[in-house]
């Protein structure tokens, strides 16, 4: 047991050391200037990837649902930490301590979304589940679109209606503008931040999973009724994975949001579509692995950014536009091919067979 | 009276639900998967016809049913390049997530081929408006097309499944595969007849679809299909007659909302009508309560 114990533990250290490394590796190179600025534009976004793959990797990996929904979450962190910015602009003056504030105040919300909309979600369990959760992502999508928030002496106002009916004193300042979203965000994260989070997401998800309580989980997620039978209570443990993954999804939101300077909620980044490329950076990771989840965003991004920047010198703009055009294409075809090549019978014998030198299985 | 024409409207939408529904529904009923690509083969089906019409010159009914072998074809290879492989699989997820790169996949061939903008498709239907009360109620003869399309196409998927042999095999790999192969019936080419069917059935909802709504987009099918499965889980999954009804009257549901609520939420509603279903009644309103073997 010990010796197991010592395992996890070099396990998670080599993936905080993959992380610090990437950090260390990264930062002199923009100290001494070895970066191209569409790399140094991605160092911000492959924090909130990771942060985003490793929270999904919870729910799929270890409570062992598809969660469709997930950009839903980010939507929910990133509105709410925003908003808390733009309220607090006069308040507290400090960005960073404001930022903090922001991002506690975006995994919170977030949360709390997580555990309302689990409640009911979690009675479900495979397509079902997988359904609802996008249905979930998607109204809550539609309900930022509609949603409007002005701010004056009196306080705040709400309406799902336009600006106008708001009923705002003359001087006060709309926040959120329904499709509109919201103006004027102060640009408060910066890759360290980035990092930091991203440390602070593994060490969560890491210890979550390793606990008494992770175990837990997994067993519902290997046999819900054996471990109902032996009284793990089913709802708590599927509840507390669901909302701590929408908790992170928030964190990574917020993160997201402070990286803009509008922010609005349009189907390609709170969408279906948002939700699904993170499954694609989760399953190219591995489902179940965290550290796969971490290499996975980056690794993906560094290569369709060196082709395109490779098309670029070469002046090849057909491939470039292509590339540029089609990366939900290329994704699309690395997730049916992935899930073929790890998940069918047939390739994990092929793979036995050919790697490991096992004689194929007997028929039982 | 404008009570009526919401209402009739409600019924014609909800019977292109209610066709792409039966094909989500035999689907799952049979493989037990949600093939979240279906959406995506009613947009094939209409680019199909949006092509053979206005770039090849074949007139309508000649290009309806050259986009129902095309969609047959298309779904059958999905189910044996995509799904077969992973019928077995360890995790039932592994063929979710493939049913949704599947999804992807065709959207984005679709982009790169057809492009992303927006085609206006003309309406393959040919049949007078019908004007009642003085022209105050108004059934477009898409409409009229529409509902007949989907009466006729759930009394014959009804007889095929109850009358022919095919059918009952059918009905019996759904009930239990590993019986049914010892029955000496053909399961995988059970399942690839129920995808062929779907997917023609896919077509034709692909043609009503944007002959009533006239605009047609890579992702002209993709809410449509998820929305068709919110029908059929409405309506009990694995019911004919379920995905039916499920399909109508979400449909209702859909253009009263936006009528009565808000456009901009109509969505919203239809996704909360899923929730409070499965909530409420997980087996929909005609499905059969399924025991759980421990």
């Amino acid at each position: 047991m010990k010796k197991r114990m010592n395992k996890t533990a070099k396990q998670n250290a080599i993936t905080y050391g993959i992380v610090i490394l990437a950090y260390i590796i990264m930062q002199s190179m923009l100290m001494t200037g070895h970066i191209s600025s569409s790399l140094s534009g991605l160092l911000v976004p492959f924090c909130y990837y990771v942060i985003l793959a490793v929270s999904l990797n919870l729910t799929v990996g270890y409570l062992g649902e598809l969660s469709l929904g997930h950009a839903g979450f980010m939507c929910v962190g990133a509105f709410a930490s925003v908003f808390f910015t733009k309220c607090m602009e006069d308040v507290i003056t400090v960005s960073l301590v404001r930022f903090m504030l922001a991002l506690l105040v975006g995994a919170l919300v977030a949360a709390l979304f997580g555990v309302l909309i689990g409640i009911p979600v979690l009675r479900l369990r495979g397509d079902y589940l997988a359904i609802v959760t996008l249905a979930f992502g998607e109204i809550i999508k539609n309900l930022v679109n509609v949603l409007y928030v002005g701010k004056d002496s009196s306080g705040l106002h709400f309406s799902i209606k336009d600006a106008m009916s708001l009923g705002m004193e003359p001087g006060g300042t709309t926040i959120i503008n329904g499709p509109q979203g919201i103006t004027g965000i102060a640009k408060d994260s910066n890759f360290t931040i980035g990092i930091v989070l991203v440390l602070l997401t593994l060490f969560i998800v890491l210890r979550l999973i390793s606990s008494r309580d992770g175990r837990a989980i997994k067993a519902i997620r290997d046999n819900r009724i054996a471990a109902e039978s032996i009284g793990i209570n089913i709802t708590k443990y599927k509840l507390m994975a669901f909302s701590v993954s929408a908790a992170l999804a928030g964190l990574g939101g917020a993160l997201y949001a402070h990286n803009l300077s509008t922010l609005s909620a349009t189907p390609k980044n709170f969408g279906y579509n948002m939700s699904i490329m993170i499954l694609v950076y989760v399953v190219l990771g591995g489902i179940g692995s965290i550290r796969g989840s971490v290499i996975a965003p980056v690794v993906l991004n560094l290569v369709l950014d060196y082709f395109l920047r490779k098309f670029q010198m070469m002046g090849d703009n057909v491939v470039l536009q292509f590339l540029s055009d089609n990366r939900m294409l290329v994704y699309a075809i690395l997730l049916i091919a992935l899930m073929l090549f790890s998940w069918s019978p047939k390739a994990i014998e092929w793979r036995e067979r050919v790697f490991h030198k096992k004689q194929p299985k007997e028929a039982e | 009276m404008s009570f009526l024409n919401y209402l009739i409207s409600g019924i014609s939408l909800g019977s292109v639900y209610a066709i792409i529904a039966l094909g989500y529904t035999m689907v799952y009923g049979i493989a037990k998967m949600l093939n979240f690509a279906h959406g995506d083969v009613i947009m094939v089906g209409a680019y199909t016809v949006f092509i053979a019409t206005a770039s090849a010159g074949l007139p309508t009914i000649p290009a309806i049913i050259l986009s129902m072998i095309v969609c047959t074809a298309l779904g059958m290879a999905i189910e044996k390049v995509a799904y077969r492989p992973l019928r077995n699989a360890a995790s039932p997820l592994a063929v979710l997530i493939t049913a949704i790169g599947v999804s992807y996949l065709l959207q984005n061939l679709a982009l790169l081929i057809f492009g992303s903008n927006t085609k206006s498709f003309t309406s393959a239907v040919n049949f007078p408006a019908i004007k009642l009360a003085g022209g105050q109620l108004n059934i477009t003869g898409e409409t009229s097309v529409t509902i007949l399309a989907c009466v006729l196409i759930m009394i014959g998927l009804t007889l095929f499944i109850n009358k022919t042999k095919p059918g009952q095999a059918m009905l019996a790999v759904s009930e239990d595969k590993g019986a049914a192969q010892l029955m000496g019936i053909n399961v995988n080419g059970t399942i690839a007849l129920t995808f062929a069917i779907g997917s023609a059935l896919a077509a034709i909802a692909g043609v009503l679809l944007c002959s009533a709504y006239p605009s047609l987009t890579p992702y002209t099918g993709s809410m449509p299909g998820i929305k068709a499965f919110v029908a059929a889980v409405f309506g009990g999954i694995g019911s004919v007659p379920g995905a039916m009804i499920g399909g109508i009257l979400l449909g209702i549901i859909e253009i009263f909302g936006k009528a009565y609520i808000s456009s901009q939420m109509a969505d919203a509603i239809v996704f909360a009508v899923l929730i409070v279903v499965l909530l409420v009644k997980p087996t929909g309103l005609m499905g059969k309560k399924i025991q759980e073997k421990v």
